[in-house]
């Protein structure tokens, strides 16, 4: 595996290695002296030409405990504002010595486009790419169900068994996407709960279940509920009506809580709404795994640049 | 000047030989004459020159990809004698001025006749009707109208555009694509968009304004014709209005015949087109369809980009493919050796009723004595694979690069002049000399 672009290309037996692998990592991290000499000497270039800090932070945080060099290059929109493109944009960060580039785009299928025209020889981690795919989010996603669910030392599993309930727009969603092929591949099954104007098309080939509320997605008891971030310009867009009509029926609140045995648990990929998809009382309940998710998230980065290092030897 | 061309299978049924004396076919059949240059043709179909309805050749403003005499080179490379030119340049051809520069152009190119089309509203933006009488007026004659890139959306607009256009007998060539169903869309609507993440082009956002545009035809008794029909909703569409006999004429393109919207998946934007590739089952219909008769012309819309706006993400890069050297070999492979349609059906299809739909003279029998000498001879026989060094025009953004496709055009003859000749592009100047 030499580029991560997406979850669809993940078999069952990689992501459960980089799942195990992610175990290693987490115990680094717990360890007096938090580092690795992986990639010393190796630069990191995080690119994100979308802002999100708290994913370019996490890379960062991952990048620093293998002992890589970091550099940074974020911008809005793109530096295409000085009529750059893309490709020379990447051609001159690698010129400066980029190894990795983990690259963040607001359009689907950059990552893809850099991997596949070999623009770079520089290994590609896509770090979120328009509305198509958020593969390290699913991972560390994953991680995170496969911790709570089979405990600590769950090394070698899969996720067979497991029921994941993915609330909200999925449509618009890259996380929706990475996790529905990921979890898909690990054994799981995955219902999606969403009203029609947010979710896609013909998506047959996917192996979920689709129903239309959450209350119905509920009555299955699942294992997970997975709720997603609702994004401003969504919302005046004529998605739904109104924001409380789409929190009463798609929103995890405490009643729906309830519902579910108590060893299920609640995600989210933040940053979060609070109130629309998710209200503050669940997303502070001992059952939600948020808290969980940006630690692990960490590891998991950690345990993919690892794996990209160690394949690419 | 006279050109014998000995032993061609006339429309690929039987051989004989063209007798051409200066602009026009004097004899077919068994000639005995001399002439100043012998073709021999043997195992070569003569069809009439292709007359292509939608074109894009760039000249004015777009020179970096495509102009009209680099243009004119790949219709010729593509048999075709005849091509009409999409009115989205820039400026705009919205004016008398600006349609016979392009018609003198083409002239002064010499490789094909260039057709100019007129655009419908002023600058393509859709508010007010551009210069349509002054443009059927001009020297250029301007008889095929169209915003072709974009759709005449506004229905009372579209309305008074066909009634006007009536008026001087010509006819508005509709890109149909509904605006509000399809913003940022950049991919057919299915199953691919869904995986991809990319903003979906439902099959519905054509088949509606194809539904209001023939009730508007039939309503204002104006002929109507549908630009690159994609889904095979649309060929319902329109094999009803032609039931009902409303006056309308359908293209589908070539690359619609042929690639699916699978071909994205990997974010190749050199399958980023508009209307997009659809699925197997419209390229089914619409295969049907030309046989049938409900879509009535294969059309190229050749659409030439420089590589820079291809070589790069899908997002960023135009829409369009070029077309005009390769449309005869699709045709061929799609519908002629799949069994769909015969050789004398290609010459309707590429030749006849383009023509005819656009008023062009001298198409209207095929290879009969005494009309104009625009004919082209194809070795259907050959075979390869696809590589730039088929391409003749400025931009090389073709997606068969790399398939494999039938057939090669060995001659064109335009006018009684060889454009090209053993399989080879004559030379500017010395076609420019004849």
């Amino acid at each position: 595996m030499r580029h991560l672009i997406s979850t669809r290309d993940l078999s069952a037996e990689r992501a459960i290695a980089l799942l195990d692998t992610a175990i290693d990592m987490v115990d680094v991290r717990s360890r007096d002296v938090k580092k690795l000499p992986t990639l010393r000497g190796k630069t990191v270039a995080n690119v994100f030409f979308e802002d999100s800090t708290r994913t370019r932070l996490s890379f960062e945080a991952a990048a620093l405990a293998l002992s890589a060099d970091v550099t940074t290059f974020t911008t809005q929109g793109s530096s295409v504002s000085k009529g750059e493109s893309l490709k020379d944009t990447l051609q001159t960060l690698e010129a400066m010595g980029a190894d990795f580039i983990v690259l963040r785009h607001s359009h689907s299928g950059v990552a893809s486009t850099v991997a596949n025209n070999k623009w770079v020889d520089a290994r590609i981690i896509n770090a979120g790419d328009g509305t198509h795919e958020h593969p390290t989010q699913a991972l560390l996603d994953a991680f995170t169900m496969r911790s709570r669910l089979r405990g600590v030392d769950a090394r070698g599993m899969d996720l067979a068994g497991i029921s994941v309930v993915i609330v909200g727009d999925i449509l618009h969603s890259r996380v929706a996407r990475s996790n529905a092929f990921l979890l898909t591949t690990l054994g799981a099954t995955v219902t999606l709960a969403a009203p029609q104007t947010l979710l896609p098309r013909e998506i047959d080939g996917w192996g979920v279940t689709v129903v239309s509320t959450l209350d119905d997605a509920l009555e299955s008891q699942p294992d997970v509920v997975m709720t997603l971030r609702v994004q401003k310009e969504r919302m005046s867009s004529g998605f739904f009506p109104s924001e409380s009509e789409f929190s009463t029926l798609w929103g995890m609140n405490d009643s729906r809580l309830r519902r579910l045995p108590s060893t299920s648990i609640v995600m989210h990929p933040g940053p979060m709404n609070r109130g629309l998809e998710i209200s503050g009382s669940v997303a502070d309940s001992p059952q939600s795994t948020v808290a969980d998710q940006v630690s692990n998230g960490v590891a998991m980065r950690m345990s993919v640049l690892y794996t990209l290092m160690g394949d690419s030897r | 000047m006279t050109i014998l061309i000995r032993g061609a299978a006339i429309l690929g049924k039987d051989s004989a030989d063209i007798l051409i004396d200066g602009h026009t076919i004097r004899e077919i059949g068994s000639v005995n004459n001399d002439a100043d240059r012998v073709i021999d043709a043997n195992g070569l179909i003569a069809l009439p020159g292709l007359v292509d309805l939608h074109s894009h050749l760039r000249e004015p403003g777009g020179e970096g990809s495509e102009t009209i005499l680099s243009g004119s080179r790949a219709a010729a490379a593509g048999g075709f004698t005849t091509v009409h030119a999409m009115a989205n340049t820039n400026p705009v051809a919205d004016t008398a001025e600006l349609v016979d520069l392009v018609a003198d152009r083409g002239r002064q190119a010499g490789y094909v006749q260039v057709r100019p089309i007129g655009a419908v509203t002023r600058g393509l933006a859709g508010e007010q009707l551009a210069d349509i009488g002054g443009m059927a007026r001009s020297a250029a004659a301007v008889t095929v109208f169209s915003d072709d890139g974009k759709c005449v959306g506004d229905s009372l607009l579209m309305r008074r555009a066909l009634e006007y256009v009536s008026t001087f007998g010509g006819v508005i060539a509709q890109h149909a694509q509904d605006p509000r169903l399809t913003i940022d869309a950049v991919v057919n609507e299915g199953g691919v968009s869904s995986e991809l993440g990319l903003r979906g082009w439902p099959s519905v956002a054509e088949e509606s304004i194809i539904a209001r545009d023939v009730l508007l035809a039939e309503y204002v008794g104006a002929r109507l014709h549908v630009c690159h029909v994609s889904t095979a909703g649309s060929v319902d569409v329109i094999r009803w209005a032609k039931k009902r006999g409303i006056s309308v004429t359908a293209e589908v393109t070539p690359h619609h015949l042929v690639l699916t919207d699978d071909r994205a998946l990997a974010y190749d934007p050199i399958f980023k087109v508009n209307p997009p590739l659809r699925t197997s089952e419209d390229v089914e219909e619409l295969r049907r369809a030309v046989a049938d008769g409900t879509i009535d012309i294969v059309a190229t819309d050749h659409a030439p980009h420089a590589s820079s706006t291809k070589d790069c993400t899908w997002h960023d890069a135009s829409f369009g493919m070029v077309g005009l050297e390769s449309a005869l070999s699709v045709v061929q492979h799609t519908l002629v050796d799949s069994g769909h349609i015969d050789w004398p059906d290609v010459a309707r299809i590429l030749s006849v009723t383009p023509a005819r739909i656009g008023r062009v003279g001298g198409y209207a029998t095929p290879l009969a004595v005494g009309s104009p000498a625009n004919l082209t001879l194809v070795d259907p026989t050959t075979s390869e694979s696809w590589s730039t060094n088929r391409l003749h025009g400025g931009s090389t953004n073709s997606p068969f690069l790399g398939i494999t496709l039938p057939g090669k055009v060995v001659s064109t003859i335009f006018l009684g002049t060889e454009t090209v000749s053993d399989g080879a592009l004559v030379a500017p100047e010395i076609v420019r000399n004849t």
